[in-house]
């Protein structure tokens, strides 16, 4: 009787554990999948994902995926800003949300695509300023994500987009941006996220950006 | 028995058996009652929470219970923490405050601008002195678009608020330096010796300006220089002056950097195929070079040395005013080094250091004569060595506030011979001084200080009262108030005949307005200056000059109205009068103008990568004394009104690797007459217009540079 009253006890425990971090899964996966969705493509839609994965990025303290989605949300709300001086506020709150991700996972190819993400972000505010500053330390991070993993689809699809939205003046070519762009989807045809709830974002975007060119 | 059993079966489910939903709900607003949307409201430890919606309510489910943290956290805004229970967090009002940061906090704005790209808030950044058009990269020329500042063409310095060129002081890391600008001829206004690259900060203080530093009767430029750059770079130009090299490596752990620049620059060229007004015997030529080394000691400390020294020469020919149909030759050879160490660390505990030393040594060789007359040639040799010390200690109080206490220490000597007569002196100079910025409040702060100075060749001493004070009115707008005492040494060529001279003072009150949103800036300032002490010359040389100066100034700045323009307006009125050196009475000074007005405008057309700049500027005349009036009338003519238009091209591109700039500067493109002033024989019966060398300068350039982008600077350079 005492061993079966130890073993119910422990099954409870234990279905208390699993729900834990299903419920971890499960709210992952739900956010994750509205990453790409058009509903989400805005300013308010990335605030509201952004701070969705930091609620679940601080209840867990532990996992580095959050945080991750946390910065990448906030950075994409930079981007979309109406308000120019809002963008420095946001930046700097997914760079919080990425050093936590970095301190957690270590030096990492796609910690280091949000991290060049955040750089250029900071170009917007003031770009006759602020090009000559951000650009190369943006560059810079792209670098390392390549190096980290050269089958990384996202680094090629940043350095697409930046080849496509720099002035030609500064470096920037839409020939060289299709090459970039291209190489990209190959990647991303033969990229294997490690997980349902891993990044696996862009594709989709690459395609847009390349219907654009042709 | 089986009581017990049955709790605890329904003990082990209670995780399961738990998950009945409770509703939170609520909304969120700022202290003024405004709806607060994107606000994340979380319940601490859980996943459970929501966004606020456009009115700022917000409505989840949830599974825990009891007692629970619950957070409200949004940019701009100091998260809330509120404990609840959750059974009762129904219509919640939430209330969240402004968090205070650099933004929202007032400056201390009176009689400043200030140019930097770390401080937010600031009416211009480095980049904006820099692509001035007719500014040529030259630091002075590009602040002279500024209010407060007068259109002087021919003396080197700036002209400030009814003050001569001498009464501004020019600071590189706090310390004071000595010939800023390069040797010139008499009547024509020479370039500062220091690239704008050089600094991050640049500040031009109008008057007002802190008791950090002293020996300015009118202004201050207050230089800062840079760190560690982003990356290495390699650079190299060629112009129609002369061609240019530079290197900044950056080392591999980002800790330290060294760098060198070199320029030579020779005018035979461009006056062979541009006249001159007067024939030049030697061409202008010189050679820049200058070195620096930056290590960064420790997460807050850094540790800077810079090196520069030049050399240039030039020689030229022109009708003498004196003597009708002879000539006089004037020449000129000048050597200058300058070197600034300086040191900084965040002690702790809110304490930092800042350590600084700096000596320059400048050497001028003149050579005057009037060719077949007596007297003999004039051969002036002068040297002007400058070795300083500074020490200021900076002290935290409470978040925003702080203090700060420092001393400085300068021995000159000053060594001249004129002919075969010699006059040399030397003088040590200290000063101590403390301000406090005291925040009484996120949006109001005061500055109060006050600098005691002592100096051993006049044997006098002073004591001179600063302070400041400035209130936010809203986000975009403040006011802003100063007074001050200012002390200056008479100038070295008077000190150098007489020792026991006083010190020159003047007392300023400074109300200021200013409104800075993301692309317009108005500011607005009046002003009113006592002078005391003056340098007089007739009799004897004597202290008892006076003067005033009072005025009003606006600057309009917009960079969004027109697309892919940035303009800015400058307007400042002017009433001075003074009598110094001398003038028989008190009368409006041969450096003034009434009026002066400035439009800069800057235009990049993207389709062909092209930057058009151009500056007009506008004076109305100033004051003239011609010697065959009557005394009663000194100063009574005045010169035309002065007309200015410069124009800049730089068109982008690549040329194999490196990016490449081409570049085309203009000054006074329609080539209207700048009358500065005029001289006169001493019989009266002749006079010569003070003007420039040429109507014209034009320059063409091209610039590469590999590794770090470094086009924008050159376009900059400009």
């Amino acid at each position: 009787m005492k061993r079966m009253l130890f073993s119910l006890l422990f099954t409870g425990i234990t279905i208390a554990a699993n729900a834990q971090s299903e419920q971890y899964n499960d709210a992952m996966k739900q956010q994750v999948g509205m990453l790409d969705s058009s509903s989400t493509y805005s300013a308010g839609g990335m605030q509201q994902l952004a701070n969705t994965f930091e609620r679940i990025a601080e209840a867990e303290k532990t996992q580095w995926l959050p945080y991750y989605y946390a910065a990448y949300c906030r950075v994409n709300e930079a981007y979309m800003a109406k308000d120019k001086g809002k963008v420095d506020g946001l930046a700097d709150k997914a760079l919080l949300n990425i050093e936590k991700a970095l301190a957690l996972k270590g030096k990492n190819s796609e910690i280091s695509c949000i991290q060049s993400m955040i750089s250029s972000a900071r170009i917007a505010v003031d770009p006759m300023t602020r090009g000559p500053k951000y650009g190369p330390e943006s560059g810079a991070f792209l670098e390392e994500a390549k190096q980290l993993d050269p089958e990384n689809p996202r680094v090629y699809m940043l350095q697409g987009q930046s080849l496509l939205y720099t002035p030609e003046a500064f470096g920037g070519s839409k020939t060289k941006a299709k090459e970039a762009l291209e190489l990209s989807l190959q990647k991303y045809a033969a990229f294997k996220p490690e997980s349902a709830i891993a990044p696996n974002w862009g594709e989709a975007y690459v395609k847009q950006l390349l219907a654009g060119i042709k | 028995m089986f009581k017990p059993f049955a709790t605890l079966i329904f003990l082990a489910f209670i995780p399961l058996l738990t998950q009945a939903q409770t509703t939170v709900s609520g909304r969120v607003t700022s202290a003024k009652k405004k709806p607060l949307a994107g606000v994340n409201i979380a319940i601490a430890g859980t996943y459970d929470g929501a966004t606020t919606a456009a009115d700022g309510s917000f409505s989840f489910t949830t599974t825990v219970k009891g007692e629970r943290l619950l957070t409200a956290s949004l940019m701009g805004y100091q998260t809330l923490e509120i404990k609840t229970d959750l059974a009762t967090a129904t219509q919640l009002n939430l209330i969240l405050k402004e968090s205070v940061n650099e933004l929202k906090m007032v400056t201390i704005s009176a009689g400043s601008f200030e140019a930097s790209d770390e401080k937010k808030n600031t009416v211009l950044k480095p980049l904006d002195i820099v692509t001035t058009a007719g500014a040529n990269a030259d630091i002075v020329s590009a602040l002279k678009t500024l209010p407060g500042a007068q259109q002087v063409g021919e003396k080197e310095g700036l002209f400030v608020r009814g003050g001569t060129g001498y009464e501004t002081q020019t600071f590189i890391d706090g310390m004071l330096v000595r010939n800023p600008f390069t040797s010139g001829m008499p009547d024509f206004a020479a370039r500062g010796r220091f690239s704008p690259f050089l600094f991050k900060g640049t500040t031009f203080s109008s008057g007002g300006y802190s008791a950090q530093y002293g020996q300015g009767l009118s202004s201050a430029l207050v230089l800062e220089s840079t760190d560690l750059p982003d990356r290495s770079s390699y650079s190299l130009g060629i112009g129609s002056v002369g061609p240019s090299v530079g290197v900044d490596i950056l080392s591999k752990n980002k800790k330290q950097a060294y760098g060198f620049e070199m320029d030579y620059f020779n005018l035979s060229p461009y006056f062979a195929l541009v006249k001159q007004q007067q024939k030049p015997t030697i061409a202008p030529q010189g050679f820049n070079s200058s070195g620096n080394y930056r290590l960064k000691t420790s997460k807050t400390g850094m540790l800077k040395i810079f090196v520069n020294a030049t050399w240039n020469r030039f020689g030229f020919q022109g009708e003498s005013l004196e003597y009708p149909g002879f000539n006089e030759d004037f020449e000129l050879e000048n050597k200058y080094l300058y070197t600034n160490v300086s040191y900084r660390e965040n002690l702790g505990k809110g304490w930092k250091l800042n350590l600084g030393t700096s000596f320059s040594t400048n050497q001028d060789r003149i050579y005057m004569d009037t060719i077949g007359k007596s007297p003999a040639p004039t051969r002036i040799n002068a040297r002007q060595d400058l070795s300083q010390f500074r020490l200021m200690v900076t002290r935290m109080l409470g978040r925003f506030s702080m203090l700060r206490i420092g001393s400085e220490y300068q021995y000159a000597d000053e060594r001249s011979r004129f002919n075969q007569y010699d006059i040399d002196y030397v003088d040590s100079y200290s000063a101590t001084f403390a301000e406090a910025d005291v925040y009484f409040t996120p949006r109001f702060v005061g500055r109060l200080g006050a600098r005691y100075e002592y100096t051993s060749l006049l044997r006098a001493s002073n004591i001179a009262p600063r302070a400041s004070l400035a209130y936010k009115l809203d986000d975009k707008s403040q006011v802003a108030f100063a007074y001050g005492e200012f002390y200056q040494k008479p100038e070295q060529q008077y000190l150098r005949m007489q020792h026991d001279l006083a010190f020159m003072r003047a007392t300023h009150y400074i109300a200021s307005y200013q409104r800075i949103s993301e692309f317009y800036t108005l500011r607005g300032e009046v002003f009113y200056k006592k002078y005391h002490d003056l340098v007089k010359t007739v009799p004897g040389l004597n202290n008892n000059g006076t003067g005033y100066a009072k005025g009003a100034e606006l600057f309009w700045r917009d960079r969004k109205s027109i697309k892919n323009v940035d303009y800015w307006l400058s307007y400042s009125y002017l009433d001075t009068k003074r009598d110094y050196l001398n003038y028989p009475f008190e009368v409006q000074p041969d450096f003034a103008a009434r009026h002066t007005a400035t439009l800069v405008y800057k235009h990049y057309i993207p389709a062909v990568q092209l930057n058009v700049g151009a500056t007009y500027s506008f004076a109305t005349g100033r004051p003239y004394y011609d010697p065959n009036r009557p005394e009663s009338e000194f100063m009574k003519d005045r010169t035309r009104n002065l007309n200015t238009l410069s124009l800049n091209l730089n068109y982008l591109t690549t040329v194999g690797k490196a990016f490449t700039v081409f570049v085309f500067t203009m000054s006074n493109v329609l080539g209207n007459d700048q009358e500065y002033g005029f001289r006169y024989s001493s019989d009266k019966l002749r006079r010569r217009m003070v003007g420039p060398m040429a109507p014209r300068f034009f320059y063409l350039g091209m610039f590469m540079s590999f590794g770090i982008d470094r086009r924008q600077e050159v376009i900059d350079r400009q």
